[in-house]
């Protein structure tokens, strides 16, 4: 057998045990980035083999922990991808107005930038006092970083740089304090900001969303995942409802593809048809 | 064993477009397998603008990789701007927002890493110029899964080092000047059995 076989079986090994002892279920990740991913943390940890990384597992709750961590890349930015918000400034935001209160749903929020840019851009808009915002990751370490609102004050000369091109047109250093060398995002950018565990793989729908954004998630999962995810937000959006991706990231090809027109093709933001009914329930396929 | 080649897998960094221009109008039209480019760039450069361009020149299909998408042959595909390219068990590929790899994202080592491990013995690997040197160790783990690895001549590059990075550690690795990649290929192919 060769060795590429070998790191299959490893693989599927160490997968089956993660499940079985913690419920956490990678099965329909992409392999080739989760592999990727095992490596390195061979490789940190001076492991010759993915299998010696099992009986540690099994055992060691804290080192699962952290295993997890490692397996959930959270790199993001504040203002990802500006010409994206700029779009919501133009072509979402109007229509957000016409509604008298809003809930947004961050799915895979990681650190949190991309919580705050939202929180930003609406409090710009006028639209933060009537909105709550729900983040949510299943990487609660991640979540913890998100929930502090701080970040190194090395990024944040990016970050700024970002909000420009995002037609952000206020001082940026407005929206943080500088400690040492952190920048701590104002507080009032975060009262409206509701922080909680989420597993896109197991977990459901948990509120009426205006809007939702899932940036830069879907493409870890394989396509069977990322119908379950579509599905799941198609069920969780309220009528009309709008669903923002990442630039790379698509419902075209997926099951729930005809329940949306395309609002802007390059920055990926969709919104539900007035006619958008589900043709797959979740959990038929995924029970 | 496998018996032919089913996949090449080029990474290519400053100097890059004139490289490609010498490489890819020399092959001819029946050369059908498909070609995955690494060209290193910046994450809001404008990838379909190099894409276009290939596309209009070639007869094969030029375009930008996308997630899921399943790897014909007679295309060629180029790894979109601030993403991971990477190539699964079942021919499709996958894209990553990881962490940078060199410096760079999309990164050579990331690509042929995954590609060495789908395809084995079947695929072929090639260093092109550059000002880094991403593409050395995924080039050495084509090798080592048996593939076929081509560097450059650093001498015939518009920047070496690169190709220098990649001959230091992948000492098997085939040396060519860029003139001659081409034909190299075409050659090798033939000979590992019939043009799919
Ligand atoms: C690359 S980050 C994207 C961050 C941000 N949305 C952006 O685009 O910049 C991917 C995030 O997805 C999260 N993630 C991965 N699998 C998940 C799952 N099953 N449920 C919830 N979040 C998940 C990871 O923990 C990570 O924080």
């Amino acid at each position: 057998m060769n060795k590429n076989d070998l790191t299959r079986i490893e693989i599927e090994l160490l997968i089956d045990a993660i499940k079985k002892r913690y419920g956490y279920d990678f099965s329909h990740y992409a392999q080739s980035s989760f592999r990727r991913r095992v490596e390195n943390r061979l490789n940190a940890l001076g492991l010759n083999t993915i299998s010696d990384l099992i009986p540690r597992l099994m055992h060691d709750e804290l080192f699962f922990e952290d295993v997890l961590v490692g397996f959930s890349i959270t790199v993001t930015e504040m203002f990802r991808d500006p010409k994206f918000y700029r779009d919501i400034r133009t072509i979402v935001i109007p229509k957000l107005k016409t509604y008298p209160y809003l809930k947004i749903w961050h799915a895979g929020c990681a650190t949190g930038e991309e919580i705050y840019s939202m929180a930003i851009l609406l409090h710009e808009e006028g639209l933060l006092e009537q909105t709550q915002i729900y983040a949510t990751d299943f990487n609660n370490t991640a979540l913890k970083t998100a929930e502090r609102g701080i970040y190194p004050l090395d990024d944040m000369e990016n970050h700024a740089k970002n909000y420009y091109e995002a037609g952000g047109a206020k001082e940026f250093s407005e929206y943080y304090r500088t400690q040492y060398k952190s920048a701590k995002l104002k507080g009032f950018l975060k009262e409206k900001i509701t922080f909680a565990n989420h597993n896109l793989v197991t977990d459901g729908v948990f509120g009426e969303m205006h809007m939702i954004i899932c940036r830069n998630v879907m493409i870890y999962f394989d396509k069977n995942l990322q119908d379950r995810a579509y599905s799941l937000f198609v069920e969780s959006l309220i009528h009309r409802g709008f669903l923002c991706l990442g630039t790379k990231d698509t419902v075209a090809f997926s099951i729930v593809s005809e329940n949306f027109e395309i609002l802007a093709k390059r920055n990926k933001i969709f919104r539900l048809l007035p006619n958008a009914k589900l043709r797959n329930r979740i959990g038929e396929k995924h029970a | 064993m496998h018996d032919h080649f089913e996949c090449i897998v080029v990474g290519v960094s400053a100097g890059g477009m004139e490289a490609l221009k010498t490489i890819l109008p020399a092959l001819p039209a029946n050369f059908s397998l498909p070609i995955i480019i690494v060209q290193h760039m910046r994450a809001d450069a404008r990838d379909w603008y190099l894409a276009n361009h290939f596309n209009s020149l070639l007869t094969s299909t030029v375009k930008i990789a996308n997630d899921k998408e399943a790897i014909e042959n007679n295309h060629i595909y180029l790894a979109p701007a601030g993403y991971h390219l990477l190539v699964e068990d079942d021919r499709t590929f996958s894209l990553s927002s990881d962490a940078k790899v060199n410096y760079a994202r999309p990164s050579i080592d990331v690509l042929f890493e995954s590609a060495a491990f789908v395809f084995g013995p079947a695929l072929i690997g090639i260093i092109l110029t550059g000002a880094n040197s991403d593409g050395a160790k995924g080039l050495k783990a084509i090798t080592e899964a048996g593939g076929q690895a081509v560097i450059q001549d650093p001498s015939t590059a518009e920047v070496s080092a690169m190709p220098s990075a990649a001959r230091n550690l992948c000492k098997n690795a085939k040396i060519t000047p860029l003139p001659e990649i081409a034909n190299y290929l075409i050659k090798v192919t033939e000979e590992k059995g019939r043009l799919i």
